[in-house]
């Protein structure tokens, strides 16, 4: 009997993207070490984040802001009445905070994320999609540990670097919480879940904390700027779609 | 329309509604203000002027200042009737004011609407499920947690006496030996590894030398040990939303805190 043929999935059929991260890669190690996250990395800055949505939130909106508040330590939900971006932008940074979220909501869900990271650092626009609150548990005030999955090419990787600039440094083992962005095709997956290894090769975990997907749309060099600033990477929708079997992130 | 009055669509109306007095077509006598690109334009008719069309309509230029305009209204229309000067003068008013509201709209931050294509929408939502599926979010998880494990990132926490577990099975006696050796290695008090030392003591609590590790590191941690169960509790409260998976080992994970705080409570 033949051999048992190994099933083509989009995975394996990826169309083989060059901007790939070889982990061993000196260019790539180098960028990173002069990068915005240059400072985060080297432990010089505490993450301190600003969490805030578009004019006149609505319910599942604030909860939803107030529950990713408790899953990032260290971060505060503001609320905007009518403030223009460019100028909080600086308040922010001469009150030392070191990332900007603002979660922009239609129609009663939130659908939009932009998160900049402060000083000067690049910004990020995402559709957010299925958003699902949490239930009942809470997170505990511990620091997460963060998992980063998949990010393979060189937005990737810096995508990955913006997330993983959120979280403090060292995350607090004994409060065994998980923060998970898992990058598949495109789309970013955030979970947020509490585990317990109940032997050597078994793990449990239990989901709590708010779900939500991420799909990136734009990437800017500097902070946010809609007119004049600097895309290093917008997701064109004639161009990019048109493989089923591309990906970039 | 409404039930008096009907809109007049002539653009050189002055009120925007259709009366005999406010018709442009009906009076050979008439005067509007319009504005274009920002700058008002008083526009007149005169009898004199019918036979030719193209030279119909006068238009003069108002002054930026609004009461010195207003002066001009007064001296170009001076000797036409009232209703015309006043209503002109309103319509004036009025205009300035959305132009001013213009500009200040213009500074603030605009909202910019862009459409939604729905068939872009629903392509998006079945590639990001089948890219949910294709994740299989869970057992990524767990396979990262158990190589950081693997990988000693999390340090001496977690103890996991795999060859001390087969031992207990085999013998008890060389297994005591040897789960005291291990004990008294690995000495750092922490909850996860008290777990599982005193499931294994629960079956040698005859042995010395246990009770007094098991004691002393009782006193230490009886107050993290509350501190389990009443998470553990709490867990059990939330314990119907979640997942089938973590159900399963839900009950699984309270047996063994029971396990547990039995033994020590019997040794107590």
């Amino acid at each position: 009997a033949p051999p048992k043929a190994i099933p083509k999935t989009i995975e394996n059929q990826r169309v083989y993207d060059e901007t790939t991260v070889d982990p061993n890669d000196e260019e790539v190690a180098f960028d990173e070490a002069t990068d915005e996250f240059a400072p985060y990395f080297n432990r010089q800055t505490v993450p301190k984040i600003l969490i805030t949505t578009s004019d006149r939130p609505r319910g599942r909106t604030v909860r939803f802001c107030e529950q990713l508040s408790s899953v990032i330590p260290n971060s505060h939900v503001y609320y905007r009445r009518g403030l223009a971006l460019k100028r909080i932008i600086p308040q922010c940074i001469a009150r030392d905070f070191t990332d900007l979220m603002v979660i922009n909501e239609d129609r009663k869900i939130p659908n939009g994320l932009v998160l900049s990271h402060l000083p000067d650092g690049p910004t990020a626009h995402f559709r957010m999609s299925s958003v699902r609150l949490r239930k009942e548990i809470k997170p505990t005030e511990h620091a997460p540990e963060v998992i980063l999955n998949n990010f393979t090419t060189r937005l990737g990787h810096s995508i990955g670097r913006m997330f993983a600039s959120l979280f403090p440094h060292d995350p607090q083992f004994i409060g065994r919480q998980v923060a998970t962005f898992h990058n598949q095709r495109d789309y970013i997956f955030f979970r947020f879940h509490r585990y317990i290894f109940k032997s050597e090769k078994k793990v449990g975990i239990q989901e709590l904390g708010p779900r939500f997907t991420l799909k990136l749309m734009s990437l800017q060099k500097g902070t946010f700027d809609s007119k004049f600033g600097e895309y290093e990477w917008i997701h064109k929708r004639r161009e990019m779609d048109t493989s089923r079997r591309k990906f970039h992130l | 329309r409404t039930k008096t009055q009907n809109f007049c669509r002539n653009e050189y109306n002055l009120t925007g509604l259709c009366n005999r007095s406010s018709c442009p077509l009906a009076n050979s006598q008439y005067a509007t203000i319009r504005e274009e690109k920002g700058r008002c334009y008083l526009y007149m008719k005169v009898i004199e002027r019918a036979p030719f069309p193209r030279r119909l309509w006068e238009r003069v230029l108002l002054s930026k200042n609004y009461e010195k305009a207003l002066e001009e209204i007064d001296e170009n229309l001076i000797y036409w009737p009232r209703f015309l000067r006043h209503k002109c003068k309103q319509r004036f008013t009025k205009i300035t004011q959305y132009l001013i509201r213009i500009r200040k709209l213009t500074l603030k931050r605009q909202r910019k609407l862009v459409p939604l294509r729905r068939k872009i929408e629903r392509r998006e939502k079945r590639r990001e499920e089948k890219a949910l599926i294709a994740a299989q979010l869970d057992n990524a998880i767990e396979k990262e947690l158990l190589e950081r494990l693997k990988q000693d990132t999390y340090g001496d926490i977690y103890n996991f006496p795999i060859h001390a577990f087969d031992k207990a099975l085999q013998q008890q006696d060389a297994e005591s030996e040897s789960e005291s050796e291990a004990e008294k290695e690995e000495d750092d008090e922490d909850m996860d590894k008290r777990e599982f030392v005193e499931a294994d003591d629960s079956d040698l609590s005859d042995f010395e030398d246990m009770d007094k590790l098991e004691t002393s590191s009782e006193e230490e941690q009886e107050e993290e040990e509350e501190v389990e169960e009443k998470a553990s509790h709490s867990k059990s409260k939330g314990k119907t939303p979640l997942k089938g998976p973590a159900r399963r080992k839900r009950p699984y994970i309270e047996i063994e805190y029971e396990e547990e705080t039995e033994p020590t409570t019997k040794t107590k």
